[in-house]
């Protein structure tokens, strides 16, 4: 074969590639504020396929709700909001890529987008360099507070210490930590180990499985023979539903042994089936039940626009948060300019379906309710208990004695 | 010698992207550039030594995972430990990133690396004559455990996270255009450079050798040579290639991470070169260009079709073009000058 | 001490899961070469099949269910066989990228149909829960799919022994040329053979829904794991496939529950790749006189 003369194929693919590389347009070039006209660009930039589209979908479509009830009442600053979305196909660096994209070539005003702390990570630097806003709306493990980045989602001392004090409220003074191996279970666990190194409670075991895994017999056997009074569970994803469905013929329930998620909310629910898991504990900070008449809306609305049979979760409700707190700060500040929003966004309180929920100037968190619910058999999850109104956030622990060696 | 103006133009091309394309296009087309020298070493392995590689992955990841290290502690902070360590709870840099420090010894890890792991696991492997689709399988397994072993171990590696965020490349200032400016140009003169050095081997008596050694390899061993040898060292060879492109799509796109090197992006790895046509390197090359502009051109605007667009290309072009694009235009040109066309085996 | 005793039903629950997903891939592997990379998503169109049933039949679906997926996913398979995968033969890493191809547009094709989310499938009343003997906990799920899993193997077993289209099967599997110029009709051989094995993939995934999940990306969680029993056994041996998915499943109970999940994984990889390097050919190899 004459491998010479083919070098003309490389240039025939390469050359329309190449001009169309470059001829894709930069609309909006030249505003900072991706206000052009009377409408502000925002872009949306989740995993709509992918291992984490399941997830981050419902975040996305919770998110475009918010946009369009803003643009129903009249817009912000009496522009219309024009969202774009973007795909980060559950791929951390696509998530840099599309970061970098929807900054530099869309120029949006802010990002709302990421689910996964990989992602999140990925994304930081390009927000950082470009000094642009990303809205992060999901829970985590904390320990991070970029001056580009808002967190409307549960650092840890809003969800991981309020079911841990919860459960030693309960008596349970034996935990069985499960949990996948990535990023968030195993800070998670550390604070967990801190916290009951302080309080004498006892750590019996701590397991980590990879991303996906199925096969849980020989876990949910080591959890039997420690004999816990509660496990502690972070895992993620496609994982949970295998954990349960093979923890229930073991003879473990929640009535003995109750299982704690804290990465399972109204939606995973459905797909570990209700009667799996009925009876489990969970901690999230709103669930489709809250009784706020914020809430009574959001699920109205999103029920209208989507379909009956959809449910709502906190990291939802987060993603809506986020996008109405920000449209807050604009109005506050009077333009969508990067500096000006971060600068009037500190004291920013929104009446959310979660309840009341207001921006921490210093560390850009939101305060939140720490609620913790039981999964009920009709998929629903019924609030047991709840903190005394929104906790502030503290994204290094720094207001707490026990975990003084953490960060 | 049409063949040498063409090389030509499009080093002309590469030369002219960073004057017509925004700084966002550049940086993706240095990505696509980095997958497009994986694609040189996989058409070298897969088309010339008949070795499917269903674990490019891993080297590329030896290869990132390298510079990535090094790069990381240049930024390190006042301890002296990259920025996941001190989340992840590490006090003390662990041995394992010691030599990392020293430039001369990251840079030689990132081709040393990943040719080490494969010339072992090849001696291991070609010796005991597995190959064919045994070899596709176990090549497979090992993406899958070495991205299991990456993310069980968060502190010494960071986890699923990987390494990120990335704002020097040795002088280079990365948060600046004209620094991305200048690893364009670095990756796209080393692509040029492993097309050549690659086709340099291609041409050689071990090149044809190689060839024989896929066709048959039995009578190979018969004249006296050893098919394990010449194997291991094309598979080497190719892991080498793959483990620079990794270190370059480290500065080009900021991070590196389990997410790359599984079981999946090393198959994608292979669409590009079975769309371009894996026994032709240039073909190869085009085909990994054209398939992740592609990707990126789906995912802006029709994110669900990009699985159906991915699967059906491989369908497509195995069951009506198994030479890909290339073959497609050679047996254009064939018919042109009337010329009978070579027999290849699959 | 309980625990340990604990792990022996469990490393054989393993094991049968381990083979269910193997079994079908054994015989395409083996007899036709085709590494069919879309086997997992035939175990998918089983769970699915489960799922769409319980929805027409309701309590005891589970049952009804494991015969109508063996047929869908079957003529599935057949359908692919036919459609593409005759025109390969020969070219076994072909094969591999043309059904990853598949693989990846039956996945999508899943997410388009049924949401990319989760769902679920209601396991019958009597399969829920377990008993202990001898102070050693079996939920009745690990039960029935062991007792599934050696089902299928006896019914293979027999199929191959007993009946005709059975013994050409090994015919062809053992020596495709000769059986050919016997007057088999192998192109009709492959057909039933692809057809039996991802009907028996239909069969894997209905069992998986009971202790897994159900979604577009189920194939993908088990199809590594499927080849590297193939692998370990020995291509196209029933038996090699039983010892293999045994060993294995074994392997990953004790390796697990005396290290953690993640090592065991690699461990057990670390160890199919030793194995290999004493018998090539897998456990149960085919006599020859290939030089290969």
């Amino acid at each position: 074969m004459r491998l010479g003369n083919l070098h003309r194929a490389l240039l025939a693919l390469l050359l329309p590639a190449l001009l169309a590389t470059g001829c894709v347009s930069e609309p909006g070039a030249g505003s900072t504020d991706g206000a052009s006209g009377d409408e502000i660009r925002v872009g949306v930039l989740h995993s709509l396929s992918g291992t984490m589209a399941i997830s981050e979908v419902t975040v996305r479509d919770a998110e475009l709700l918010a946009v369009e009830e803003l643009n129903a009442a009249g817009g912000v600053l009496g522009k219309k909001l024009v969202p774009v979305v973007e795909d980060g196909a559950s791929d951390w660096p696509t998530f840099a890529e599309k970061a970098q994209k929807l900054i530099s070539q869309d120029r949006v005003a802010a990002v709302f987008g990421g689910w996964t702390s990989a992602s999140r990570k990925a994304m930081l630097p390009v927000f950082e360099r470009n000094k642009a806003l990303l809205w992060y709306p999901v829970q985590y493990e904390g320990l991070e507070s970029s001056p580009y980045i808002f967190y409307t989602g549960a650092t840890t001392n809003q969800q991981i210490v309020p079911a841990l004090d919860y459960l030693a409220s309960q008596g349970k003074k034996r935990m069985f930590l499960v949990g996948s191996d990535y990023v968030f279970p195993r800070t998670a666990n550390k604070i967990i180990k801190a916290y009951a190194a302080a309080k004498g409670i006892e750590v019996l075991g701590e397991e980590y499985t990879p991303l996906g895994h199925t096969e849980y017999s020989t876990l949910v056997n080591k959890i039997s023979d420690a004999r816990p009074d509660a496990v502690f569970n972070t895992l993620n994803g496609d994982s949970n539903v295998a954990f349960f469905k093979q923890l229930r013929g073991s003879g473990i329930t929640a009535g003995t042994t109750p299982v704690v998620s804290v990465s399972v909310a109204e939606e995973e629910v459905r797909g570990i089936g209700p009667e799996n898991i009925a009876g489990h504990l969970v901690a999230w900070n709103y669930y489709q039940t809250t009784r706020t008449p914020a809430n009574e809306s959001f699920v109205k609305a999103f029920k209208a626009k989507y379909g009956a049979d959809k449910v709502t979760s906190d990291p939802m409700e987060a993603g809506y948060n986020a996008v109405k707190l920000w449209a807050e700060a604009v109005k506050k500040a009077g333009t969508a300019e990067v500096e000006a929003v971060r600068q009037a966004s500190g004291g920013i309180a929104l009446d959310a379906p979660e309840g009341r929920t207001t921006i921490h100037g210093d560390n850009q968190h939101v305060a939140k309710t720490a609620r913790i619910g039981v999964v009920q058999p009709d998929g629903q999850i019924r609030e047991v208990w709840a903190s005394d109104g929104p906790i502030e956030p503290d994204p290094y622990l720094k207001g707490y004695d026990w975990a003084s060696g953490l960060s | 010698m049409s063949g040498r103006i063409s090389l030509v133009l499009c080093v002309v091309l590469l030369a002219v992207a960073p004057l017509v394309l925004s700084p966002f296009r550049l940086g993706l087309l240095a990505k696509y550039l980095c997958f497009a020298i994986v694609a040189v070493g996989i058409a070298l392995a897969w088309g010339r030594g008949g070795m499917l590689t269903l674990g490019q992955g891993v080297f590329f990841g030896l290869g990132g995972y390298a510079m990535g290290m090094h790069l990381k502690l240049r930024e390190a902070g006042p301890a002296g430990l990259p920025d996941f360590m001190v989340w992840s709870g590490v006090e003390e840099l662990p041995a394992l990133w010691k030599p990392s420090a020293n430039p001369v010894f990251a840079l030689a890890a990132v081709v040393v690396l990943p040719g080490l792991v494969a010339f072992l696991l090849g001696l291991l492997v070609f010796r005991q004559r597995v190959r064919g689709a045994y070899f596709a399988i176990l090549s497979q397994a090992l993406a899958a455990a070495f991205v299991i072993l990456l993310v069980g171990r968060q502190g010494l590696t960071g986890g699923t996270n990987g390494l990120t965020n990335f704002s020097r490349f040795f002088a280079l200032d990365l948060t600046d255009p004209g620094g991305r400016r200048v690893v364009y140009a670095i990756t796209a003169a080393a692509l040029v450079l492993t097309y050549l050095a690659v086709k340099l081997v291609v041409r050689s008596r071990f090149g044809a050798l190689l060839v024989a050694v896929r066709d048959h390899e039995d009578r190979v061993r018969f004249l006296g040579y050893d098919p394990a040898l010449v194997k291991t060292i094309t598979f080497a060879a190719s892991a080498v290639v793959a483990g620079l492109a990794g270190a370059l799509f480290v500065p080009v796109v900021g991070i590196i991470s389990p997410a790359l090197l599984g079981v999946v992006p090393s198959l994608e790895l292979l669409v590009g070169v079975a769309l371009g046509g894996r026994f032709s390197l240039a073909g190869a090359v085009a085909g990994a260009i054209a398939v992740n502009y592609a990707k990126t051109l789906f995912s802006e605007d029709f994110p669900e079709g990009w699985l159906y667009l991915q699967g059906g290309l491989f369908v497509l072009v195995l069951v009506f073009a198994p030479r890909g694009l290339a073959g497609v235009v050679e047996a254009a040109r064939d018919r042109f000058r009337r010329r009978p066309r070579e027999e290849v085996a699959g | 001490m309980a625990a340990l005793a604990n792990q022996l039903p469990i490393g054989l629950s393993i094991a049968a899961v381990l083979l269910l997903i193997a079994l079908g891939l054994t015989f395409t592997f083996g007899q036709m070469g085709v590494v069919n990379m879309a086997h997992g998503e035939f175990i998918m169109v089983g769970a699915y099949t489960a799922y769409l049933l319980q929805g027409a039949v309701g309590g005891q679906s589970l049952l009804v269910a494991l015969p109508v997926a063996f047929a869908v996913a079957g003529l599935l398979g057949l359908l692919l066989e036919w459609s593409l995968i005759r025109r390969f033969y020969g070219r076994p890493l072909d094969t591999l990228l043309l059904t990853w191809g598949v693989s990846l547009v039956l996945q999508q094709l899943a997410r388009d149909v049924f949401g990319a989310p989760n769902v679920q499938v209601t396991a019958p009343a009597w399969l829920v829960g377990g008993v202990d003997v001898l102070g050693v906990r079996l939920p009745h799920n690990r039960v029935f799919i062991t007792a599934l899993a050696a089902l299928c193997v006896l019914g293979v077993g027999l199929y191959l022994a007993k009946l005709p289209q059975g013994r050409r099967m090994r015919a062809v599997v053992q020596n495709r040329e000769l059986a050919a110029c016997s007057g088999i009709a192998t192109g009709r051989v492959d057909r039933s053979t692809f057809l039996l094995g991802s009907g028996l993939a239909g069969v894997a995934g209905v069992a998986l829904t009971l202790v897994g999940p159900v979604g577009p990306g189920l194939g993908t969680f088990y199809i590594v794991d499927a080849f590297l029993v193939v692998v370990a056994g020995g291509l196209g041996r029933l038996r090699g496939a039983v010892l293999a998915a045994l060993a294995l499943g074994f392997l990953n109970g004790y390796l697990e529950f005396w290290t953690d999940a993640s090592l065991a994984k690699v461990l057990v990889f670390v160890a199919v790749i030793a194995f290999l390097q004493i018998r090539p050919q897998g456990m149960v190899a085919l006599r020859g006189r290939s030089l290969g």
